[in-house]
């Protein structure tokens, strides 16, 4: 029977979201392919990890060391490459995450197999594969032919599968490794991005702004915003690029996710990696002067005009009615 | 200290109708603006700022078409020494695979400490490269840096994870760094400096030079889609007064102010 693996991605003790989903995905291969599914654990104590995805998998592979307490892709790879030559699977997963996005076109250019990186979807037809990607800024998606190989690896957008519950009967196995973090490349330490005066997470009305503001002084037309409505500014990626706002404003995957009870997004185009940490609101404003903007997808009303005519009228009416 | 940076250019589709061509796998190129990958100008930046530090020599490498040229000159002109372009009129369709295994065929007779690339194009959005490249080099990377400090031997750079947290790993030269915007502040060209670049030759590498039999494409296009709507949104229309008047109203209907 073939094999699906999925690597089970984990920082400082905790099993990140984006495992579930690629278990998630792991059993739908599983079953269109006629596969079993196994989850893949490289770490340290680990019993609480394995704990956490018990009835995931049909079975748990846990390679359990000292060196794997901590994400490095070389030992990774070292201990991966073995293991993936040897057990052939049909199609190995990771996220498409720092850690995917490190390791996968590394390991698979090693093993000399075909891979992808950041599918939305993944199809088996024939033993023939598409994915399913994201170009061009988000505008469009492409659908994607693998070349013929028996075995895969790719990475997996966040977001794409759901976490499902599940009750598969589920073997335990360990594998011992001789693998020690090699000198060309050691991981030191963790740092946090320092806590700001204002803590996004907390407020109930957020307005996000993006590379739409142009101009830095441009700010205070939406600061003067915020302050009506009794919100907070938060931002996309270009705008702490530029230094126009700290880091812990940063609304996305590399930033923080928020759930307010209403977000503006204004002149935000809406990359995933931003709507990644703002789909969760409960209302959703878009206003961009582009119809076609990705953001817009993701918003329950959107005004698609400039911003610069907009955010003032909207301030005046806002007090208005207050 | 010697520096590869790969840069590629790239149509400015962020802000700009995106239509598919007749083909169904490429898009409409004509009235689209074309530019520096955004994150390899940062990677450019960085390499410009170590040459600063430590002296030695910027080459920058691109495999593109013709007009890949104005985007070298620009490389040249904020500050690299050489620059190369890889004719990908000689090969056909690319992924991130393929071209990784080009450009290492490509720079097999230079000398480097560091290599940077971007973390990711903003057109196929693979962010395959750099890592690939550095695996074919048989070389240590760090991927998404958003810091680099280095010495002649080795470097301490931070890598971005999710959720504002950050690595710092210490990794041996020669390397290879994908590094993530936000890293440094990407400077301008000079006009004069423009001027000279106009002048300095581009050294242009094709099938000819590049004598790999074994390049292998890992994905092909099928066909490009607009995305499926995953939520219906309701525009708010009419003049701006119009339009924020109505959105005005719906935030009192819902509680919200």
């Amino acid at each position: 029977m073939s094999e699906i693996y999925t690597l089970i991605e984990h920082r400082q003790g905790e099993i990140r979201d984006i495992s579930f989903e690629l278990l998630s995905c792991g059993r739908k291969l599983a079953e269109k392919t006629n596969s079993n599914l196994t989850a893949l654990i490289l770490g340290h104590n680990t019993e609480n990890l394995v704990g956490k995805i018990k009835s995931q998998a049909h079975r748990i592979l846990v390679i359990d060391s000292e060196v794997f307490k901590d994400y490095n892709s070389e030992s990774y790879q070292l201990a991966l490459s073995d293991i993936i030559k040897k057990a052939n699977p049909f199609i190995t997963l990771m996220g498409h995450t720092a850690f995917g996005m490190d390791l996968c076109p590394a390991l698979a250019t090693q093993l000399e197999i075909p891979f992808t990186t950041d599918c939305l979807d993944i199809d088996v037809v024939d033993n023939k594969i598409t994915v399913t990607r994201q170009v061009y800024d988000g505008k469009l998606n492409a659908k994607i032919a693998v070349r013929d190989n028996p075995s895969y690896l790719f990475t997996v957008r966040a977001g794409c599968f759901l976490a499902e519950e599940s009750d598969l009967k589920t073997e335990i196995a360990n594998i011992d490794t001789s693998v020690t973090e090699p000198d060309y490349r050691k991981f030191v330490e963790y740092i946090e991005t320092p806590a700001g005066d204002v803590d996004i997470t907390k407020s109930d009305v957020v307005i996000g702004i993006g590379r739409g503001i142009k101009e830095q002084e441009n700010l205070a037309m939406v600061e003067e915003f915020a302050d009506a409505i009794g919100g907070v500014v938060a931002c996309s990626r270009p705008i702490v690029d530029a230094d126009w706002l700290p880091k812990d404003r940063q609304v996305g995957s590399s930033g923080k996710t928020i759930k307010p009870k209403l977000y503006i997004a204004v002149g935000i185009s809406g990359a995933f990696q931003h709507v990644s940490g703002m789909k969760g609101a409960e209302t959703i404003i878009a206003i961009n002067k582009d119809p076609n903007a990705p953001i817009f997808n993701e918003a329950d009303y959107g005004i698609a005009d400039d911003l610069f005519k907009v955010v003032p009228v909207l301030k005046e009416k806002v007090m208005e009615l207050k | 200290m010697d520096i590869i940076v790969c840069i590629k250019r790239v149509p400015q589709t962020a802000e700009a109708d995106v239509t598919i061509d007749y083909t169904g796998k490429e898009i409409e190129k004509d009235r689209l603006s074309f530019d520096m990958n955004e994150s390899d100008s940062y990677a450019l930046e960085e390499a410009v700022l170590l040459k600063e530090k430590f002296g030695g020599e910027i080459t920058v490498i691109s495999l593109g078409h013709q007009d890949t040229e104005d985007t070298l000159r620009i490389a040249l002109a904020k500050g690299a020494d050489n620059a190369i372009r890889i004719k990908a009129e000689d090969f056909d369709e690319l992924d991130g695979y393929k071209t990784a295994q080009i450009i290492k065929a490509s720079i097999s007779d230079l000398n480097f400490d560091l290599i940077f690339t971007g973390c990711i194009a903003t057109d196929d959005a693979y962010s395959q490269v750099g890592v690939t490249l550095a695996e074919l080099l048989d070389i240590p990377h760090a991927s998404l840096v958003i810091f680099i400090d280095t010495s002649e031997k080795r470097a301490h750079v931070h890598r971005e994870l999710e959720g504002g947290l950050m690595e710092h790993l210490d990794i041996s030269l020669p390397a290879l760094c994908t590094i993530q915007t936000g890293i440094n502040e990407p400077r301008y060209a000079s006009l004069i400096a423009i001027r000279r670049a106009a002048k300095k030759e581009i050294k242009v590498l094709g099938k000819e030079e590049i004598k790999d039999e074994n390049i292998l494409l890992n994905t092909q296009i099928e066909e490009l889609f607009i995305p499926p709507k995953t939520k219906e949104v309701e525009f708010l229309t009419g003049s701006p007064g119009e339009s924020a008047g109505k959105l005005a109203n719906i935030f009192k209907e819902k509680g919200l102010i």
